[in-house]
């Protein structure tokens, strides 16, 4: 048992030797390795993170949102549906929303302002979001200037700043009372942006949907699991610009592994023969060629996991906030919860490690099957 | 020191720095409630029914809330306008009155 | 002793350029003695040397081993000769390496890693623990004064240190039977002298040395027992050194 834990070392001694005798090219291989790895892990844990975050702060949205559309346009709904709604068997509530968009041609940001009833600000007061604050450069106390529908500038003060922590879900957002939307959009009384409904079965909500639909064929409802559904399919393994740019990247990394793995250098083969003249077996050979495919994946595998970890969490997804930031002018800054998936850290794994470790062992095991005494006759 | 020492001995602290890293992600899940339970009771709150990821288009702002039915989005000519939409594109399915 | 009945080697079997490199040799080689195969090159030579050395096996005849490769094979009995030319692959690479220690005309060393490095390679799949290991090689190196090169890459000696370290290494796993193919091919003939006086220490220690070699100062040797002169794949005249 011993003899065959040394036989492994003792070869794996030699694997590394016989790397470092390349030194420049496996370190290289080694960084571009670890750098793929990197982006990939990073893109699995930022967008488990945040379907998880998702998942868990969803659980509080309305169960199903009713619109209104009018010539395929979403149009404020009549709160007066919301009655006939509530009537509807298993509703169990309905509450008009108001919410709209307020764009700030200043700096050219947009942001999303909401009334609602349960704990409004005062009077001609607002709450903001982080994200507004950071950008408008707002405190609480001052005034701002809101131009309303009709041109003429509504004054309000910032009455409460969101905590930083909420940034996930609040960063553009401008609580307003709402007497005051009506007022700054002109808002027609009796209508509200959509309706919010909430079931008290949740296995009803298809049916309840069903049911709104027909009773009012210019009403959309929109039910949680679509919403849910919606951020699964965020950062999915499909489309996206960061995607396509990685692909080429790891498609050229394949491509160049398996002309440095497969590959075997005269070399190379004649040292496979030398070693099989001395007394290696074929398999001794396997092993080593089988180590020096494992040195390199396994520690750029490790280093990519690890870094990719820290740059998520310790520091945001830094590197992913260009493409992620886009053109907007408000860019939420939030913190996420780590999650590790075993299953895609597996995945990942074997993606990496098995393919360059195979890649190095198959040309190797053509050439180990020599007889030995090839090297003598050369 | 011989290849192997040096070689296990790295691959050792990757694997303490790694399952180091699975201890934080244990203990700021764990940390991460009151935050969590603060968002959650914010969202319920305000009746929201989205995450503020990308504020630069309606449909990456609200993605619950947009549709493909509804014709010409943004821009007619556009297939895909701002970056964050290829990122996040609207939903495919949406359901409709039977 | 090493026996050989009828031994045959041909290669590219069935093909147009097929040949025959070792015609019905037999043949036997005594144990503690130094042999050696005269003959131009092509006479086949090297290809006897590698079918003695469990490298290669024979197209038809038997290769025996009496009193030597013991312990080699799994549940041997301890006086029993083994027949080589029917054991599979892997018992008989156990026997190449703890039986025969090989140096090669062209050296056949490992570039890149250092002279100690080398010496040790061939006991790297038995399992051998590294620091008897390196005792070991070192004190190899040392016998061929070669030891302050230990740390020093191969590409960076001459031709002779070249070549005690590929000694070195033949001779790290303690061989039985030293075989070297043409050892004085790119030796001058003061350091084919040398190379001639070790191999005089090597029977003094009661090692067998199968030598093959058409250079003077090897067959002309008074440390050689035999002399088998080959041609053609046929030996053509064997006796004792004159």
């Amino acid at each position: 048992m011993n003899r065959r834990i040394e036989r492994h070392r003792n070869i794996l001694d030699f694997a590394i030797s016989s790397l470092l005798r390349r030194k420049g090219k496996n370190l290289s291989l080694l960084a571009v390795y670890a750098f793929i790895v990197f982006i990939i892990a990073s893109i699995v844990f930022f967008t488990q993170a945040l379907k998880r975050e998702a998942t868990l702060l969803l659980e509080g949205a309305p169960d199903l949102v009713v619109q209104r559309m009018v010539a395929g346009r979403h149009d404020p709904i009549p709160i007066t549906y919301g009655d006939k709604i509530a009537a509807i068997r298993g509703v169990s509530a309905v509450s008009p929303r108001l919410w709209g968009y307020y764009y700030d041609p200043f700096t050219g940001a947009n942001f999303t302002l909401v009334a609602s009833d349960d704990d409004p600000p005062a009077k001609e007061s607002i709450y903001i979001g982080s994200g507004v604050a950071r950008i408008m450069r707002l405190t609480t106390g001052v005034h701002w200037s809101l131009r309303g529908a009709k041109g003429t500038p509504a004054v309000f003060s910032v009455q409460k700043i969101l905590p930083g922590n909420s940034e996930l879900v609040a960063s553009d957002l401008i609580q307003i009372r709402e007497d005051d939307f009506r007022a700054l959009f002109d808002f027609p009384l009796g209508r509200a942006t959509d309706l919010a409904v909430v079931v008290g079965n949740k296995v009803e909500v298809p049916t309840i949907a069903a049911k709104i639909s027909r009773q009012f064929p210019d009403t959309r409802p929109i039910l949680k699991s679509e919403m849910l559904r919606t951020y699964d399919s965020v950062f999915d393994w499909r489309g996206g610009m960061v995607l396509v740019i990685l692909s080429v990247a790891v498609l050229s990394f394949v491509l160049f592994a398996w002309d440095k793995a497969t590959a075997l250098s005269a070399e190379e083969r004649k040292e496979i023969g030398i070693l099989k003249s001395i007394g290696w077996e074929t398999g001794d050979v396997l092993l080593l060629k089988s180590f020096e495919g494992m040195v390199i994946s396994l520690t750029a595998y490790l280093v990519g996991v690890s870094v990719a970890y820290l740059h998520v969490f310790f520091f945001s997804a830094s590197l992913f906030e260009h493409a992620l930031k886009g053109w907007s002018v408000l860019y939420p800054r939030f913190g996420l919860t780590p999650v590790i998936d075993p299953y895609q850290l597996c995945v990942l794994f074997f993606l990496t490690v098995g393919p360059y470790t195979v890649a190095t062992i198959v040309p190797s095991w053509l050439a180990a099957t020599v007889d030995p005494d090839a090297a003598m006759r050369s | 020191m011989r290849n192997s020492t040096w070689f296990l001995t790295l691959i050792g602290t990757l694997l303490a720095i790694s399952s180091l890293l699975v201890l934080h992600a244990a203990i700021s899940r764990a940390g991460g409630g009151a935050r969590l339970a603060s968002n959650r009771e914010l969202l319920r709150r305000l009746k929201l029914s989205d995450l503020c990821l990308f504020t630069e288009a309606r449909y990456t702002r609200h993605p619950a809330m947009a549709d493909r039915h509804a014709a010409f989005q943004d821009h007619p000519m556009a297939l895909e306008h701002f970056p964050s939409g290829s990122l996040m594109s609207p939903p495919d399915f949406r359901r409709e009155a039977p | 002793m090493i026996e050989l009945i009828e031994v045959s080697k041909n290669f590219n079997a069935g093909r147009a350029n097929q040949f025959t490199a070792v015609d019905r040799v037999s043949c036997s080689i005594g144990l503690g003695e130094v042999t050696i195969l005269k003959g131009p090159s092509g006479s086949g030579k090297t290809t006897l040397l590698t079918l003695i050395g469990c490298m290669a096996r024979p197209t038809s005849g038997r290769i025996l081993l009496h009193g030597i490769g013991k312990g080699c094979l799994p549940g041997s009995p301890v006086d029993d000769s083994i027949e080589i030319t029917s054991l599979p692959e892997r018992f008989l690479t156990g026997i190449r390496r703890g039986t025969f220690g090989f140096i090669f005309q062209h050296f056949n060393l490992v570039h890149g890693i250092t002279v100690l490095e080398n010496v040790m390679l061939p006991a790297y799949p038995t399992g051998e623990s590294v620091p008897e290991l390196r005792h070991r090689a070192r004190e190899l190196l040392e016998l061929f004064s070669v030891s302050r090169h230990a740390a020093a890459r191969i590409e960076q000696l001459s031709g002779g240190e070249m070549q005690r370290v590929a000694i070195a290494r033949a001779l790290i796993n303690d061989p039985a039977v030293i075989i070297a193919d043409e050892p004085t091919a790119h030796l001058d003939s003061k350091l084919s002298c040398e190379f001639m006086e070790i191999i005089g220490g090597f029977k003094g220690q009661g090692k067998s040395v199968l030598i093959a070699s058409h250079d003077p100062i090897v067959y002309d040797t008074a440390l050689a027992d035999a002399v088998i002169e080959m041609r053609d794949g046929r030996i053509i005249g064997a006796g004792t050194s004159p």
